[in-house]
């Protein structure tokens, strides 16, 4: 099965797709999208519904309401005002009320006479007043302030669970700039924000973080291991993480957003704009662009933010010597054998198998190297292949990288 | 033998796992059975409809309600809305006016009034005290016969007092009465007489028209005005109060809860946004026993505790009654205990004649503030949903459509192991249904919209556990490892991702939960749920699950069905020696033969 090939080749690293080393342009396609998005945000404001900004509100009171009276209302007010954010529901036995946006004096006048008409009641059975907001600056605020110290906490219990203030840093960008693109996208879409959106972005920000997290764990790992043997360079072995967790990030973004594309495509069929439809936008797009985040930016940007580090500029160059080293070896060993060097040097780096390489990582960048220089002493003298490989029936050392 | 202990503790877990789904199913039953549960879910107010109560500011005295009062009173009601449990309330003003609430479900009278009382708790030293109604034959009545009452008990015999010349028939504390408030025989009300009547004030030398003396403890405050009023007062009637101008920086006349005494208070020295906490509980006896007392326990915040340490301190050197201070709430006194000793700390314990219920509701209401105003209730109407009822009806299709969806996925990405998901997501699933149910009955926990979402959205976090599993066990059979050693090692490492990324997850509902409010708790609610119904469906299902087939023929072989068939997975070919001069090339190798790196 091909994915699953893709997969295998993807750990070993035959296959690797280049996010590390291409970061740049990455970083780009970001900026552009948020770029993008913020102005967005200021040409379009958000469209807050009535529970943000409050509104007016009509009551009508008859005998008795017939039982399509929501789309009756919708209808009535349709001529008045587009039916987005329309609430409609039904009080006791004989009301019916119905939020808008807040409407002008002559608007208010209009919408009342057209629901009298609908609902052929007296023009003063239906009363008009004006609703305050249910989701105040209060509850904003509370909100906010508890997001803020989410923030805070989870940047400690990353920076103490990876032992390292930048994964915090990069993951935090990553959920930014996973907000700025959701809520961008909303402005452009003139979507009407209501507290169940306010919800989905909440959901999109856990997921984010999620998602970031699952990845860097990975990294960590690679990485932390690279330290020790210092066969990769931190970018390689980040690279490397990146490519050996693709496959997971693409199943669980899948099974992610199919359930939420079945609401997305079952609310624009049957449905219509509508929280539900509302939310399953928000969802999709948040998901989505979360896991593209925490691919194909937050690790970019640990590499980068990391690529000062003295510890991380001293791995870079431990690895380029065992790279070196290795390749140098494995020419040999490809001279040595008496084979055609056919494969080339980074066909060799990717599939070595030897006897002690059992180690997750193989570095997915070939190292460049010199075979002349490999095949001659410092002399210049050229070597016989079959002395190549040092003196014969002697044991071999380990080269000296690997010596513990 | 490290296999056959692997082997034994995932048995063990399944069998807890299911003693633990079959246990909640047996409360589920039993709460329908004996008690008022249900086998459905309780949904939220915009899919279910519920009650919508219109409250109305009762102002005494002709004043205005200022619109930041509203403001104000709006976002005390919601947070009393969120402690009593109605979870996705909705709190609108209407006219910059009154308050409405819309709740799902019924709520109780006593639901009710534990929103709309004020609570305003303030503590005011006592100046005078007397039996609850008025003492025979005060000089100057304004009209009508005084009743001859003197004892304390609270007799419900028609006798005059203050507002007896407001034609306003006898009304209840329910009923809005805006007649009441046109008529005010406040402070202000032409007795003029400013000659001393047979009050228990000692001194009556109060420059009447000063209207606040400097010391709030001084007698000075008892102006003549005061002592007429606290003369006529009778505590035994029910709208006793109904007139009563409660000014902070005055004295006040007021009665204590059961209409037995009556007071004279000084102004205000320690105010009820003072309070930084308040528990409720039983009050505890010398010896650390609990006692049958039950106490309010307030702590004050750092500006209340030097007010309240300044106050104790000055009135420890007064005379009695001088040296009570009094809690009044809502204006009424519950409790004027006196002083013996400063208290510099801080805390203060309020004990008085409520039960445990009414004190743990009144904690509650102190917490989060008076409100500036006390409403009254104008209207109580059923409400429809105000989602459409067709947007779950969709929304329950379309998810068991997504449903459909991930179950194909899984079986084609991971093939037989894609029913260890599916199974999965159906335990995770029904563990959710008798959560929330059973959250529904308890702590009444209901579904709302956002939740449902919040629900759909928990499929892929539950699935992602499994997938970083899995492909944690393929990245080990990759290595080479035999399934039992990939299983074993892949969990160690998948555990930790796991856990951290569940972890963050479970912080950020746990922040949100308690610091913010309306919706935002709900979706934190359902946030905390399901990271919590996943790490345990992780743990003690699906991993020992995994760990039992891996012992089947049909994984342990790598069956091309399997999902986990070795060579598809490019694992590494190894020769490796057997023993006894055999030699394996395929994947079975010795486990543990190579550490983690790290």
């Amino acid at each position: 099965m091909s994915f699953s090939d893709f997969g295998n080749d993807l750990y070993t690293g035959k296959r690797s797709i280049p996010v590390i080393p291409k970061r740049r342009t990455f970083y780009l396609v970001s900026l552009v999208l948020m770029a993008i998005a913020i102005a967005g945000l200021g040409i379009n404001k958000l469209n807050l519904g009535l529970e943000f900004s409050g509104g007016s509100e009509f009551r009508v009171t008859s005998t008795s309401v017939p039982d399509d009276y929501e789309s009756m209302a919708r209808e009535a007010l349709g001529a008045a005002d587009d039916s987005q954010g329309v609430r409609v529901s039904k009080l006791g036995t004989g009301t019916v009320r119905v939020q808008t946006e807040r409407l002008g004096e002559a608007e208010s006048a209009e919408v009342r006479a057209e629901l009298a008409e609908t609902f052929s009641v007296p023009q003063d059975r239906v009363s008009a007043t004006f609703i305050g907001p249910s989701w105040g600056e209060s509850v904003t605020n509370q909100a906010l302030r508890a997001l803020v110290l989410f923030l805070v906490l989870v940047a400690a219990v990353l920076a103490i669970y990876f032992r390292n203030w930048k994964m915090a840093a990069a993951a935090l960008i990553a959920l930014a700039h996973d907000l700025v693109i959701t809520v961008g996208i909303y402005s452009f879409s003139k979507f009407e924000v209501s507290p169940a959106t306010m919800i989905g972005f909440l959901t999109v920000l856990g997921y984010s973080i999620y998602d970031t997290v699952v990845v860097f764990d990975k990294v960590r790992e690679n990485t932390t291991e690279a330290f020790g043997n210092g066969r990769m360079s931190f970018a390689q072995a980040a690279n490397l993480a990146v490519n050996q967790t693709l496959v997971r990030s693409i199943n669980t973004t899948v099974i992610g957003v199919l359930p939420i594309l079945a609401v997305l495509v079952v609310g624009a069929l049957f449905l219509g704009p509508g929280t539900l439809l509302d939310l399953a936008l928000v969802l999709f797009i948040g998901i989505a662009v979360g896991a593209y985040s925490s691919i194909f930016l937050a690790t970019p940007l640990l590499v980068s933010m990391r690529s000062k580090d003295e510890s991380v500029l001293e791995l870079d160059k431990r690895a380029a010597r065992s790279q070196a080293a290795k390749a140098k070896k494995q020419a040999v060993a490809a001279t040595a054998s008496g084979g055609v060097p056919a494969e080339g040097p980074g066909a060799g780096a990717d599939r070595a198998v030897d006897s002690d390489e059992a180690a997750t990582g193989r570095p997915a960048v070939s190292v460049p190297m010199a075979t002349e220089e490999s095949s001659a002493t410092i002399t210049g003298r050229q070597v016989h292949k079959y002395a190549q490989s040092g003196p014969r029936n002697q044991p071999k050392r380990p080269p000296k990288s690997r010596r513990k | 033998m490290a296999q056959m202990s692997h082997a034994k503790f995932a048995r063990r877990a399944l069998a807890a796992m299911t003693v633990l789904t079959l246990a909640l199913m047996g409360l589920l039953f039993g709460a329908n059975q004996f008690s008022n549960g249900s086998y459905a879910p309780k949904l939220g107010l915009d899919l279910e409809g519920g009650t919508q109560l219109i409250l109305e500011p009762r102002v005494a005295g002709g004043r205005t309600v200022a619109p930041e009062q509203v403001t104000e009173a709006r976002d005390i009601i919601v947070q009393r809305v969120d402690a009593g449990g109605f979870s996705g309330a909705e709190v609108t003003t209407q006219g910059g006016r009154n308050i409405v609430v819309s709740m799902p479900g019924d709520p109780t009278q006593r639901d009710e009034d534990a929103l709309r009382r004020s609570s305003q708790m303030q503590f005011r030293p006592v100046l005078a005290i007397a039996a609850g109604t008025p003492a025979p034959a005060p000089s100057a009545s304004p009209s009508g016969s005084p009743a001859p009452s003197g004892s304390a008990t609270p007799s419900p015999a028609p006798s005059a007092s203050a507002p007896a010349a407001s034609p306003v028939p006898s009304t209840t504390n329910k009923s809005a009465i805006p007649g009441a408030f046109t008529t005010e025989p406040s402070p202000s009300a032409p007795s003029g007489s400013p000659s001393p009547s047979a009050s228990p004030s000692p001194s009556p030398s109060a420059s009447g028209s000063g209207a606040a003396a400097s010391d709030p403890y001084s007698l000075d405050q008892i102006t003549p005005e005061l002592t007429e009023q606290f003369t006529l007062l009778d505590c035994s009637k029910d709208d006793a109060l109904e007139n009563l101008v409660d000014d902070e920086n005055k004295a006040i006349v007021t009665c204590d809860q059961d209409g037995a005494a009556k007071y004279i208070l000084g102004p205000v020295v320690v105010s009820g946004d003072k309070i930084s906490d308040a528990v409720a509980g039983y009050q505890v006896g010398p010896q650390g026993q609990q006692t049958a007392t039950v106490e309010i326990q307030l702590s004050l915040n750092g500006e209340g505790t030097e007010q309240y340490a300044d106050v104790s301190r000055k009135m420890v050197a007064l005379q009695a009654p001088q040296n009570q201070l009094a809690a009044t709430l809502d204006s009424r006194v519950i409790v004027a205990p006196s002083f013996n000793e400063a208290i510099p700390n801080g805390k203060a314990s309020i004990t008085g004649g409520f039960g445990i219920t009414e004190a743990r509701d009144l904690a509650q209401q102190l917490k989060f503030g008076a409100l500036p105003i006390s409403f009254d209730l104008q209207t109580r109407e059923q409400i429809s949903p105000t989602l459409g009822s067709e947007q779950l009806r969709y929304g329950l299709y379309a998810g068991i459509v997504g449903l459909l969806l991930v179950v194909l996925y899984s079986l084609a990405q991971y093939r037989v192991l894609g029913f260890v998901t599916i199974a999965s997501i159906v335990a995770a699933g029904l563990l959710t249904y008798l959560a929330i149910t059973i959250l529904g009955w308890s702590h009444n926990y209901r579904l709302d919209m956002a939740g449902v979402t919040g629900l759909i959205v928990a499929i892929g976090f539950t699935a992602d556990s499994f997938i970083v599993y899995f492909e944690r066990i393929r990245d080990e059979l990759r290595e080479g490892r035999s399934l039992e050693s990939a299983v074993a090692t892949g969990w160690d490492r998948a555990k930790r991702t796991i856990l951290i990324a569940d972890g963050v997850n479970f912080l950020a509902a746990i922040v949100l939960f308690f610091l913010a409010s309306s919706s935002v708790r709900g979706f934190a609610f359902t946030l905390g749920l399901t990271t919590l119904l996943d790490i345990l469906i992780v743990f003690a299902f699906t991993h020992p699950l995994v760990t039992l087939l891996a012992r089947r023929k049909f994984f342990r072989d790598g069956h091309p069905m399997s999902g986990l068939d070795p060579d598809k997975l490019g694992a590494v070919k190894k020769t490796s020696y057997a023993g006894r001069g055999r030699f394996t090339t395929t994947p079975p190798r010795v486990a543990g033969g190579e550490g983690s790196a790290s």
